[in-house]
């Protein structure tokens, strides 16, 4: 690992890639960090991960279903709809929610040790990730198990949703992450944003039936839509209604996101230290 | 061959007298920069609060493979900034360092310890934020666990550590990291006396084993003892550089220079009330043996002048001498006496060989009647005791505010018989 560096201002893309491969190992032992201490001291432990969307989907089931008599795609049941697009909602919301906080919450690290400072945010995700695992495998429970519904053939298409959520989370995340350096306001935005799209994206409804609306066109632009209503169809199949046309949208606006942030982020971490 | 070549390194901060740094709002901002986009053809320049601090300013060197360079300076001196730069945690603001190796810096023990995770966790989590590979913590373990002593609390979360265990993990870590330059700063003000005797051993091996090290400390006694070269900083500038005893002495005589006389001129500006005013407050130090600085043993000569403005007032001065922890020492006071209008003078004697290394604050009372005070001049001398010490192997802080030299003799008072 030994190889000459040089200290200067601005320093140079191609060490850092550089640097930041070698730091590898960095990012998976910080990414073991985060999961072994996520239920630390709690007397559930890790089936938090499975209570928590289960008791989500109860509430909506409850509250759009039986109380505001919502209507799922047909053919499909109200409560998997609910828990479908909850599993990959909370999938999205949780790793935003992290990557955004990574660097204030990792202070201590940035202010004594030097390494490229995009391992932060990398590493937020892992909780995110095994949690969505658990709700992922919940989620198949209950669809077979309950309602013997299987996954649909569409579900060769999951890791491309899967993907682009990561996608999405990381270029809006990174931004906020390197903003919140600076501005610790965006720690009392980030809640607010994601509980106001938890009834922006369609997740205790159907696209379906915004579907007929002038505002139609409006809730297209919102990238998380395909994410919502594309992961529903890879596992609900063509029953659940997705406009591939929504995906432009996410494509495009999360593909900016990402390179704008990153080149943010790294116009920016080199002065992370002087703020925290 | 050198491997380190610093060129001109400067760092600039921003002191923003509004105080718009760390966990500031974006309220704040907007504010900021309305009143700055509406002060521009405004005359009012006070929104502009900003100011330029140079942290570090043009700072050259060259530092050989091998070599063990002591960095001394006050606080403030652009120390601590500037291994900030080497080790990469901030960008210099101009210039550039070229470092040839691997670099490892320890600015703190214990960087990044999670305190819900175990010790054995702890040293794969902190290991891997240092530098060091899965492979190399797995080949250190059982040395690091050794020279910690933690080998029963291994599978405790550290949280549950005493600080002292906490910071034994957190050494044992970094002394097992195998860079080819390594960058340490205060590491060793932390832990007990039984502690930083171990760690000095250690940097003392390690240095001996032919790498290149930086070291920061306000410990003298260590820099002296581990480093064969020694920068002085001041105000963020390199000012001079060379061998450590020549670099340490120079140091220590401009600290001593520093304050120890206050001499007011005019009486006007002249600290007092319409009772009594100072005129001057000197601590002398009587050097011996040609030293330049005031060590343990060195003998004081605290002088006052001061303005009495009352006839046939009955006065007395009192001397506090605080620890700069808060402390007192000791308070002690001349005999009361009527003076005429005029100067005052007192002196007192503070001898050698009594109070210990540290810093120290003094202040001075004038009381009339022995019962009221006329004047307080708080913190009116600070003054710093250097470390002293002969056919003494240990290196670590001398407990206690004073070190008095008193008759104590050990003698052998009975030999075993021999058989």
């Amino acid at each position: 690992m030994s190889r000459n560096i040089t200290i200067k201002p601005g320093g140079s893309a191609r060490e850092y890639w550089l640097d930041l491969w070698e730091h590898r190992q960095l990012l998976w032992i910080l990414s073991k960090r985060d999961i072994s201490v996520r239920y630390k001291q709690t007397l559930l432990g890790i089936a938090w991960s499975v209570i928590r969307p289960l008791a989500t989907m109860i509430v909506m089931t409850i509250a759009f279903s039986v109380i505001a008599k919502l209507k799922p795609d047909t053919g499909v049941p109200y409560p998997l709809m609910v828990l479908g697009g909850i599993t990959i909602w909370t999938f999205f919301a949780n790793t935003f929610t992290q990557i955004s906080n990574s660097i204030t919450l990792n202070s201590n690290l940035v202010a004594k040790v030097y390494f490229p400072r995009l391992i932060m945010p990398l590493s937020a995700v892992s909780v995110g990730f095994v949690d969505f695992m658990i709700a992922f495998v919940l989620y198949l429970l209950i669809s077979i198990v309950g309602y013997g519904y299987w996954p649909s053939s569409n579900i060769v298409f999951l890791p491309f949703f899967l993907i682009l959520t990561f996608i999405t989370a990381f270029g809006f995340g990174l931004f906020f992450a390197a903003v919140n350096v600076r501005f610790r306001d965006i720690g009392q935005l980030i809640p607010f944003l994601v509980q106001v799209g938890i009834y922006a994206c369609p997740i205790a409804y159907s696209s379906q039936m915004v579907a007929g609306t002038w505002w139609y066109q409006y809730h297209l632009l919102n990238p998380v839509v395909s994410l919502v209503d594309g992961f529903r169809w890879c596992l609900l199949g063509n029953n659940a209604y997705f406009d591939p046309r929504s995906l432009y949208s996410t494509v495009i606006v999360s593909t900016i996101a990402l390179f704008l942030s990153i080149a943010y982020f790294r116009k920016k971490e080199s002065s992370f230290v002087d703020h925290l | 061959m050198s491997v380190i070549v610093a060129e001109n390194i400067s760092k600039k901060y921003i002191i923003d007298h509004k105080n718009l740094r760390s966990g500031s709002t974006i309220r704040d901002w907007f504010s900021e920069t309305g009143k700055r986009l509406f002060s521009r053809q405004g005359k009012d320049g006070s929104t502009s609060s900003k100011e330029e601090f140079w942290a570090l300013k043009d700072v050259d060197f060259k530092i050989e493979h091998g070599d063990r360079v002591g960095i001394v300076g006050h606080n403030g001196a652009g120390k601590s900034t500037l291994l900030k730069v080497l080790s990469r945690i901030t960008e210099p603001t101009t210039g550039r360092v070229s470092i040839k190796g691997r670099v490892a810096s320890l600015l703190e023990v214990g960087t990044g310890f999670h305190p819900e995770l175990t010790g054995r966790e702890n040293i794969y989590l902190n290991g891997a934020v240092l530098g060091m590979t899965t492979h190399e913590i797995k080949k250190s373990f059982d040395a690091i666990v050794d020279f910690a002593g933690v080998e029963r609390f291994l599978d405790t979360p550290v949280k549950r550590y005493s600080s002292g265990m906490y910071v034994r993990l957190g050494f044992a870590i970094a002394a097992h990291l195998e860079p080819e330059i390594l960058i340490v700063d205060e590491v060793l003000a932390v832990g007990d006396a039984e502690f930083q005797k171990k760690s000095l051993g250690k940097m003392r091996d390690v240095s001996e084993s032919g790498r290149t090290i930086l070291f920061v400390s306000h410990n003298l006694t260590a820099v002296q003892s581990l480093c064969n070269k020694a920068f002085y900083f001041e105000k963020g500038q390199l000012l001079e550089q060379g061998d450590t005893t020549h670099i340490v002495s120079t140091y220590l005589s401009r600290v001593s220079r520093k304050s120890l006389e206050h001499i007011w001129d005019d009486l006007s500006k002249a600290p007092g009330n319409h009772q009594v005013r100072m005129k001057s407050l000197k601590l002398i130090p009587d050097y011996r043996d040609e030293l330049t600085h005031i060590d343990v043993r060195t003998p004081m000569k605290l002088s006052c002048e001061f303005w009495n403005y009352e006839d046939n007032a009955m006065l007395n001065l009192s001397i506090h001498l605080y620890a700069y922890t808060g402390e007192c020492i000791f308070n002690i006071g001349t005999r009361a006496q009527r003076f005429s209008k005029g100067l005052v003078g007192a002196v007192c004697d503070i001898p050698g060989n009594f109070l210990n290394d540290g810093s120290y604050v003094i202040s001075i009372m004038v009381v009339k009647d022995t019962s009221e005070v006329l004047f307080n001049l708080e913190e009116a001398i600070t003054f710093d005791i250097q470390d002293y010490r002969e056919g003494v192997t240990w290196y670590g802080k001398w407990p206690g505010y004073i070190r008095p030299q008193l008759n104590f003799s050990i003698s052998q008072t009975e030999p075993v018989p021999n058989d």
